[in-house]
């Protein structure tokens, strides 16, 4: 497995990243897990998706949220943009389950770190046909370097 | 009238693009089946070698997940609407 750190940017609103950081705090030290959905690359909607495997380790969206949630982007001509999920003891890296399960190749995958409780941070990567790139994470125009 | 299929982007290549077809069978298992003699590749893509709906992909008829219903058996009525959603899930 490689990783390679691409060009490619992610852009967040600082709101919406803060969202992202207090939905994953808030079940700690279960893992949380979300959507963001969008319009030519900006956000419409942030879905915070019950985990249905509540579980340190492992999540999987509850089935009848998430097809509420890819109704409504369906009606509204959204695009699913990013799948947030939360590790909760270890870095902001793709797992090896995170990588098997990746079936969503045209949306980028966040993940929130909070293996640190002070110092939260979230990496955002691509997940196609087994192979990591790491995209940079814009929050309203900072660049936020995270390692 | 049949049965509407609604086809999620990732298995969308197996449909020319298209995000609504439709199909027929008295039950979720025939339906694929009907639906993979048209649409190559989507009865791999949604059934494993065993006969049973793969573990990572949800199936809903009429909003419903199937896993509660009766899985690959779940009767279909037409009219119905059946929903395919690869899961979102991971470690």
């Amino acid at each position: 497995m490689t990783t390679v750190q691409s060009s490619r940017e992610f852009h967040l609103d600082r709101a919406t990243h803060g969202d992202v950081i207090a939905h994953a705090r808030s079940d700690f030290p279960y893992e949380v897990c979300g959507l963001l959905a969008g319009r030519d690359g900006a956000l419409t909607k942030h879905y915070r998706i019950p985990n249905a495997a509540r579980s340190m380790t492992f999540y999987n969206m509850d089935p009848k949220a998430l097809l509420a949630a890819m109704n409504e982007m369906d009606d509204n001509d959204w695009d699913l943009l990013g799948i947030y999920h939360s590790h909760t003891h270890t870095e902001a890296y793709p797992s090896s389950t995170d990588v098997e399960l990746a079936f969503y190749a045209d949306a980028v995958y966040l993940i929130v770190s909070l293996q640190d409780p002070d110092r939260p941070h979230i990496r955002v990567f691509d997940i196609v046909e087994g192979r990591i790139n790491e995209r940079t994470l814009v929050v309203d125009g900072e660049q936020r370097t995270t390692r | 009238m049949g049965i509407e299929v609604r086809v999620p982007t990732v298995l969308r290549k197996h449909t020319d693009g298209e995000r609504r077809v439709s199909g027929d069978g008295d039950r979720l298992g025939e339906l694929i089946n009907d639906l993979g003699d048209r649409h190559n590749g989507l009865r791999d893509a949604l059934v494993a070698h065993d006969g049973s709906l793969h573990r990572f992909i949800n199936v809903y008829v009429n909003d419903e997940d199937v896993r509660f219903i009766d899985g690959i058996d779940t009767p279909l009525s037409d009219g119905d609407v059946v929903s395919i959603l690869p899961a979102v899930a991971g470690g």
